[in-house]
């Protein structure tokens, strides 16, 4: 191809769309917030997914992280819970509108301490959404006081030494019957898009337990989530790839070193071994790993388990195939015959 | 059997008290009377005479006491009445108390082994050996408790000359399409008619005679009735946690959505979710308001109060959703099985911060299902969340009512921007006022048009929906929300007003209040009180309040709750007019009686 010398195009996705027309506006956080590089996942992932934006609903919480939806698809409509009660939120309007890709944000404060009751139900319902956790073991926005994620004998930015164990959320998540349950890093970019991509197209709860630094309360030589940290001791389970159903499956991915999970919208999710052998489709085997992992102090990344097939909230609805959103009062309100039955049968 | 003074026929003919009295049945809980109430209740009514019932239960699942009363009027007095005129003492534990309190010359049905007769010598005492009689109509061991409910039904309906048809008849359709239950019940009703027959030697007044007043109307409780509305109000998404007293009307909702809101193959145009408790349930609801659909939760105090943030947010964000607080007695868990009006101020106000909210406040099984059409209507109207105040009397609780019409007014689905408007319009502002009424247009999620998306937050937001901590702009918003909320003045229920030429006094109340109010007019008016009456529908107030207010010389404020909370929001709204009003508080967790209403108001007066 001869290059042209007029301003080259940018390049653009199946919809015809840019890059930045999957942003939002620019981030108020910390510089260097490990909350930012999350953002700037999802944006690519968005981007090279080709979601279409108007059928997208952002989500959170409360919190440093449950403001980034502000930061990613501007032409998205979102909402800003209260604190830790954003499941319930996305529940309802999963119900309401089942034509809509969730995507929900949330902090480990959030979802760990105020909202684990929700969390636990909306995994326990398997509500079509990817629930993105990021995990920086602290109250990022009420200034540093620990999260229920922070592990025993973190010490905070004053000092205080944690006493209590953590909550592993992947592990709770599986737990509770989660059918996508994944580990990720904000530092690690590539696996990082490839999981949410892969959450993207599973139909059902996909959490997705992001380490993400705060650099302002929790990125100190103590802190088990630090951008070193985090670094040094991270284990993939596997090299992670994504294609979407509009792509032949690659050559390269020999079977035999690779598992392949065909997803419910036809894409697959490619799993390469690494050093262990690890089926992510044991939910029995992903507990005992995670709780390995975690007496070791390893910390593990990649697709931890994964059930395509479970049944998802809006299949055990048995609502009619439109929007319950779009219906119109022809098909809201039954004709008088009903109310005449009705009023009859109580007389 | 031993009775009072010993009367000639002549004069027993001459005191005849026709289809006025009240029949109190004691029982203990979870011992199967509910079915036998029902057919006594429902058999008078078919007869044609206004009948009411109500339940009188303990918060527990079965043992302690439990009482049901019917009203039986012949001028459709509906209220609860606090005298005995016929009791049935079936329960031992109370039985010593319940004759303790009977009026003079009152009845007392009982078993003949409780010896109730020794207590009371002014009462007319039938003692009846249902032991013996349940023996007879069945020997299953297992069954006999439950006949002996039905039995009772045979002794008093023989007592108070009851059509033993229309018991058959109500017999059947309690036990619809059992047989075997419907003939062993009625078997059970013969046994205790025909033993009254044989040996009860009337000498009290009560009876009932044959009216035409209850022709086609239907009998029903006030959640149900709620239920039936939600369902003719298109609700879509309906989330709720259960509590007493508001459990019934989720539960009958839902029945009647399964049956009346599928399409034809089958596919349901509601979903029902039981949510973990009501911090979801108000989440979900406002989540499912701000995708579109017509979303509510039904709950009671306990609920109200776990869903004050989320309500603030709704409020604040503006998102509609229907609340149904059907109100028990508080604070706290206080008394989950008794009536109050206490939760007005916190439905009124419920959150930190400025808010307040439209409360929609129905005084009938009508109302219920009346306003249940006017939630959603307002709901979506001003995006914003919607309180329905009924509470247990109205809403577990049965009443005889008039067929509810069907509805002739179309969804008001409000302000919402189409993608083919937004794209007409080029512009789109979340918060702004465009047309001067303080309400603005919204979009929903999933509009195809660049310009749809907006960003809902209960944190400051600007008329576009950004995030903002500009005073100006904070203060823009509130005043906004109160210009809205001074708009719902114009489209709320308004209050039924009855106006009295010579009424120097107003009374003024609201919801279950008002069977009682009716009946103590008529009791002040035979004292030579005449009285104007002004019964709210709805928060906010309309213009109508400062009119009735002004034009009496004296307010009676009449509410069930201790802190006089109509009183004090009238106080706030009109505080010129505070000397004028003055309260009548009922709140044992009782409904409120007519008799109550008239001596206090004759205390004043006199
Ligand atoms: C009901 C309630 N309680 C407390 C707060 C204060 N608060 C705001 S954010 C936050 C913690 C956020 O921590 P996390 O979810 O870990 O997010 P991060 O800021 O670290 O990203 C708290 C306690 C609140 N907003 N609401
Ligand atoms: S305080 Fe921490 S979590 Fe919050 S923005 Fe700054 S770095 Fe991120």
């Amino acid at each position: 191809m001869v290059e042209s010398t007029a301003a080259k195009a940018p390049a653009t996705n199946r919809l015809g769309l840019t890059q930045a027309d999957y942003k939002g506006s620019p981030s108020t956080l910390c510089d260097g917030c490990g909350h930012d590089a999350i953002t700037s996942q999802i944006i690519k992932a968005a981007y090279e997914l080709a979601l279409e934006p108007h059928k997208v609903a952002k989500l959170s919480g409360i919190g440093c992280s449950s403001k980034t939806p502000a930061y990613f698809l501007s032409r998205s409509h979102g909402f800003n819970a209260v604190h830790g009660r954003m499941p319930s939120i996305a529940t309802g309007a999963s119900a309401a509108n089942k034509e809509l890709t969730l995507m929900a944000v949330s902090g480990d404060g959030d979802t760990a301490s105020i909202g684990l009751g929700q969390f636990c139900h909306i995994v326990r319902r398997n509500v079509p959404l990817v629930y993105i956790v990021e995990n920086n073991g602290v109250y990022g926005l009420t200034k540093g006081q620990f999260s229920a994620t922070a592990d025993i004998g973190t010490k905070s930015k004053g000092g205080d030494v944690n006493e209590f164990p953590p909550i592993d959320l992947c592990g709770l998540a599986l737990e509770l019957g989660c059918s996508f349950v994944a580990r990720s890093f904000a530092g690690d970019p590539k696996q990082l898009v490839t999981l949410l991509k892969a959450a993207l197209s599973h139909n059902g709860t996909a959490i997705l337990d992001v380490i993400s630094p705060c650099v302002t309360f929790n990125n100190h030589e103590s802190s088990t989530k630090s951008y070193k940290r985090a670094k040094e001791t991270e284990m993939p389970l596997h090299e992670i790839g994504y294609i979407p159903f509009y792509e032949q499956i690659a050559a390269d991915y020999e079977p035999g070193s690779t598992i392949d999970v065909k997803m419910h919208d036809g894409s697959h999710i490619v799993l390469k071994k690494l050093h262990q052998d690890y089926d992510p489709t044991d939910r029995f085997q992903a507990m005992t790993t995670i709780y390995k992992a975690n007496q070791d102090k390893q910390f593990l990344t990649g697709l931890l388990y994964i059930d395509e097939k479970k049944t998802s909230l809006t299949e055990m609805l048995h609502t009619v195939d439109k929007p319950l959103a779009s219906l119109t009062q022809a098909e809201l309100r039954p004709g008088k015959d009903a109310l005449i039955e009705i009023m009859a049968s109580l007389m | 059997m031993t009775s009072l003074a010993p009367e000639s026929e002549k004069t027993l003919d001459k005191s005849r008290i026709v289809n006025d009295f009240s029949i109190h049945v004691a029982t203990i809980n979870g011992s199967g009377s509910q079915s036998s109430n029902n057919v006594l209740m429902r058999s008078i009514f078919q007869m044609g005479i206004p009948v009411s019932g109500k339940n009188l239960f303990p918060s527990n699942i079965a043992g302690l006491p439990t009482w049901f009363t019917i009203r039986v009027n012949k001028n459709g007095y509906i209220a609860r009445k606090k005298e005995v005129d016929i009791l049935v003492a079936m329960n031992p534990q109370t039985a010593f108390e319940d004759v303790k309190s009977l009026p003079t010359g009152a009845v007392c049905v009982s078993p003949v082994e409780l010896k109730l007769d020794a207590i009371r010598s002014d009462v007319h005492h039938y003692q009846v050996p249902f032991t013996e009689l349940a023996a007879q109509a069945t020997d299953q061991i297992k069954l006999r408790k439950l006949l002996t409910n039905m039995i009772y039904v045979g002794v008093v309906g023989e007592l108070i000359n009851l059509d033993f048809k229309e018991v058959e008849i109500a017999i059947a359709r309690q036990f619809e399409g059992k047989q075997k239950a419907i003939d062993l019940n009625v078997t059970a009703v013969n046994k205790g008619r025909e033993w009254a027959k044989e040996n009860i030697k009337k000498a009290d007044p009560y009876v009932v005679e044959r009216l035409n007043l209850t022709k086609g109307k239907i009998i029903i409780d006030g959640n149900a009735a709620a239920a039936i509305g939600c369902v003719f109000a298109g609700v879509s998404v309906v989330t709720w946690y259960p509590i007493t007293p508001s459990s019934s009307l989720a539960e009958s909702l839902e029945e009647y959505l399964e049956q009346y809101r599928k399409d034809k193959d089958g596919k349901a145009t509601f979903a029902v979710i039981q949510a973990e408790d009501e911090l979801a349930a108000i989440g979900m609801a406002l989540g499912a308001g701000w995708a579109g659909t017509r979303s509510m939760t039904t709950t009671s105090g306990p609920g109200i109060s776990l869903m004050s943030e989320f309500v603030g947010l709704g409020y604040f964000a503006e998102i509609p959703a229907v609340i149904f607080d059907v109100q028990r007695v508080g604070p706290s868990t206080g008394m989950p099985t008794r009536t109050a009006q206490a939760d007005l101020f916190s439905a009124y106000q419920l959150s930190h911060g400025d808010t307040k909210h439209i409360v929609l406040l129905p005084g009938s099984v009508e109302e219920c299902y009346q306003m249940a059409m006017d939630a959603f209507d307002l709901s979506e109207r001003f995006q914003t969340p919607v309180f329905v105040l009924s509470d247990l009397d109205i809403g577990m609780n049965n009443w005889m009512a008039n067929p509810f019409p069907y509805p002739t007014k179309d969804l008001d689905r409000g302000k919402v921007l189409t993608a083919e408007q937004l794209n007409k319009l080029g512009e789109f502002a979340r918060y702004k006022d465009v047309d001067g009424d303080g309400i603005p247009y919204r979009t929903l999620p999933g509009t195809n048009s660049p310009i749809a998306a907006y960003f809902t937050r209960g944190s400051g937001h600007n008329e576009k929906a950004q995030y903002t901590e500009r005073p100006d702009d904070y203060e823009n918003l509130m005043n906004r929300l109160n210009k809205k909320y001074d708009t719902a003045r114009k489209y709320v229920p308004k209050p039924e007003i009855i106006t009295e030429k010579d009424a120097k006094i107003g009374l003024i109340a609201f919801g279950s209040s008002n069977p009682a109010i009716m009946e103590s007019r008529d009791q002040l008016k035979v004292a030579n009180i005449s009285t104007s009456y002004f019964r709210l529908k709805a928060i906010p107030f309309t213009e109508d309040l400062r009119k009735f207010v002004e034009s009496y010389d004296r307010i009676y404020v009449v509410e069930q709750n201790r802190d006089a909370q109509l009183r004090e929001l009238i106080t706030m709204e009109l505080p010129e007019y505070a000397t004028k009003l003055k309260s009548v508080l009922h709140y044992d967790g009782l409904p409120i009686d007519a008799r109550f209403i008239t001596d206090a108001i004759m205390a004043e007066e006199r």
